[in-house]
C-alpha cells in the first residue's frame, strides 16, 4: 500500500474516516483514535522492511529525547550556544548519515519520512532556544512527527499550531464545516494528482523525449505543470484528510503559476518548506550577520542570505548535482529579484500596477520557474551530460 | 518608548509614514520584508534586551507599527524588562 497512492489506501482510509468522523460529530477528541490509525498505516506502508520500522522507532525516540533533555538544558543553562549547535547537530545528524551514505548507493537510517520529521523536530529545538516552547508532552510530539496525513510529503506544521488543534476539541458544526471543506480537498488533490498530474506526465514522456529543442520546451512546462498537479494534489489530499482527524494542517500552495516576481513565488509553491526556510534559517543567519556587523551593506547581507539559504534548500533535496543547481539557481534570482527591487525602487513602486508591468512581470516569471523545474527534473544536467 | 519604535521603524521602512499613519499595513504597502523584519527583532534585543522569535509572529500580528509596538510591549512584561 501507499500513501494516498493506491485504491487500497483510499478505501481503508475511507473505513477508517468514519470513527474518527463519529468522534468528531460526538464532540470527543479524536487524537487516540488518529494515533492509531497513523500507527496502522506506517506499519501497514513499511512492512515489507521491518528494519525501517526499527529505524523510525529509534529516530522518534532519539528526537523525542533531544527535545525534552533541551528544555532542561535551557533552563539550567539559558541561550547557551555551543549547546544549542550541539542539539541541532544531534538532530540533523540521522538524516546527513541517511543522505550522505545515500551517495554510496547503500543509505543507511532510512525510513519514510525521515526528511520532513527532522524539520520539524529541528523547529523545536529552535524554538526552544528562543523560549517560546515550554513544554513537550511525549504522545503530542509522537503524534506530531508521525501524523500519517503529512508524514510522507508535508506540509510541514508547527508544532505550536498543531497543539492548538491537538489540545481543542472542535464545536460540532465547527468540525462538519472541516469535514467538508476536507472532503472538497481530497476530491480536488485526486484529480489533480491522478487526472491532470498523469496526463500531462503521457504528454511529457510522449512528445517531450525526443531530443530536439522543441521537444526540451515541450519537456520543461509539461514537467513544470507535471510536478504541480502531483505535488499540489497530493499536498490538498494530505490536509483534507488532516481537516477530518481535527488537525489543520497548513496550506502548501498558492496559484504559484501566477506569481509576479521569484519571491511571489516562494510565497505560494511549497509554502510550508519555503516559509520553514525563511523562518529558521534565513532570519537567523540575517539577524547573525546584523549583529556581527559582517556586511557594510543591508543588500549585499540580504544576497548572500537568500543564495545560502536557497542552497540549503536545494541540498536538502539531496545531494545530486541538480538539486544543488537548483538551489543555487532560485538563491541567485531572489538575489537579483532583491536588488533590482531596492535599486529601481521607484521605478519598481510607480509601474507596478500597471497591466503591462504586471504582464512583463508575469512572463519573466513564469519562464524562469519553468526553467527551475528543468533543472530540478535532472533532464538539463543529463542534456548537458553532467548527470545520468 | 513608542517614539522610539516608530523611529526605529521610520529608519528600517525609509519612511516617515509609518509615524504619520500607525495602523497602515507594512507588508501591503511593500514597506516592510523579512529582511527588515530581522533587523528590527535584533535592533528589540540590543534596545531592550528582549527577544522576540523570527518564527514566533505571523504577519497579521505584526503588520502595523501599532501591532508591532503593542507585541514588543508585551514581550517585555513577559520577561519582566
Amino acid at each position: 500500500m501507499q500513501l494516498f497512492g493506491d485504491t487500497y489506501f483510499f478505501i481503508v482510509a475511507g473505513l477508517l474516516a468514519v470513527p474518527a468522523v463519529v468522534f468528531g460529530v460526538k464532540e470527543k477528541p479524536i487524537n487516540i483514535y488518529g494515533f492509531c490509525v497513523t500507527i496502522f498505516f506506517i506499519v501497514i506502508t513499511m512492512k515489507s522492511r521491518p528494519s525501517a520500522i526499527v529505524w523510525m522507532v529509534v529516530y522518534v525516540a532519539l528526537q523525542y529525547l533531544l527535545v525534552k533533555t533541551y528544555l532542561a538544558v535551557c533552563a539550567k543553562y539559558g541561550r547557551n550556544r555551543g549547546l544549542y549547535w550541539l542539539y541541532i547537530f544531534l538532530s540533523v545528524a540521522p538524516l546527513a548519515v541517511f543522505k550522505i551514505t545515500g551517495l554510496t548507493g547503500h543509505s543507511l537510517f532510512g525510513f519514510m519520512g525521515i526528511s520532513y520529521m527532522t524539520f520539524k523536530s529541528v523547529q523545536m529545538i529552535i524554538e526552544e532556544y528562543d523560549m517560546i516552547i515550554k513544554e513537550v508532552d511525549p504522545f503530542e510530539f509522537v503524534y506530531f512527527l508521525l501524523f500519517f496525513p503529512c508524514v510522507l510529503s508535508g506540509p510541514i506544521d508547527r508544532s505550536r499550531r498543531f497543539h492548538e488543534d491537538f489540545t481543542t476539541v472542535h464545536p460540532r458544526q465547527e468540525y462538519l464545516d472541516m469535514v467538508g471543506t476536507g472532503l472538497f480537498k481530497i476530491v480536488l488533490g485526486a484529480a489533480y494528482k491522478f487526472a491532470a498530474g498523469s496526463l500531462i506526465y503521457q504528454l511529457m514522456i510522449w512528445y517531450g523525449l525526443k531530443g530536439t529543442f522543441t521537444s526540451h520546451l515541450i519537456y520543461m512546462y509539461c514537467y513544470g505543470f507535471y510536478l504541480f498537479f502531483d505535488f499540489a494534489g497530493y499536498t490538498l489530499m494530505a490536509v483534507g484528510m488532516s481537516y477530518i482527524y481535527g488537525i489543520r494542517s497548513p496550506e502548501n500552495f498558492n496559484k504559484p503559476f501566477l506569481a509576479l516576481d521569484m519571491k511571489d513565488f516562494w510565497d505560494r509553491w511549497h509554502i510550508s518548506l519555503s516559509h520553514w526556510f525563511r523562518d529558521f534559517i534565513f532570519s537567523r543567519l540575517m539577524m547573525r550577520s546584523i549583529k556581527g556587523k559582517w556586511f557594510k551593506s543591508k543588500l549585499t547581507g540580504a544576497s548572500f542570505g537568500l543564495i545560502v539559504n536557497m542552497t540549503v534548500m536545494g541540498v536538502w533535496h539531496g545531494f545530486d548535482i541538480y538539486y544543488i543547481m537548483y538551489g543555487v539557481y532560485h538563491g541567485v534570482l531572489l538575489a537579483l529579484t532583491e536588488i533590482y527591487q531596492k535599486k529601481c525602487r521607484k521605478f519598481h513602486r510607480a509601474h507596478k500596477d500597471e497591466k503591462w508591468y504586471i504582464a512583463v512581470s508575469w512572463f519573466i516569471t513564469f519562464n524562469l520557474v519553468m526553467f527551475g523545474f528543468f533543472i530540478f527534473s535532472g533532464r538539463f544536467t543529463k542534456i548537458l551530460g553532467i548527470s545520468w | 518608548m513608542e517614539e522610539k519604535i516608530l523611529d526605529m521603524l521610520a529608519d528600517i521602512c525609509g519612511d516617515e509614514i509609518v509615524k504619520e499613519n500607525p495602523d497602515i499595513d507594512l507588508m501591503e504597502e511593500d514597506l516592510m520584508d523579512s529582511l527588515d523584519w530581522t533587523e528590527l527583532l535584533v535592533w528589540v534585543e540590543e534596545e531592550f534586551g528582549a527577544i522576540m522569535s523570527p518564527s514566533e509572529y505571523t504577519r497579521e500580528e505584526m503588520n502595523t507599527p501599532n501591532k508591532v509596538i503593542a507585541q514588543v510591549k508585551k514581550r517585555l512584561e513577559e520577561q519582566n524588562l
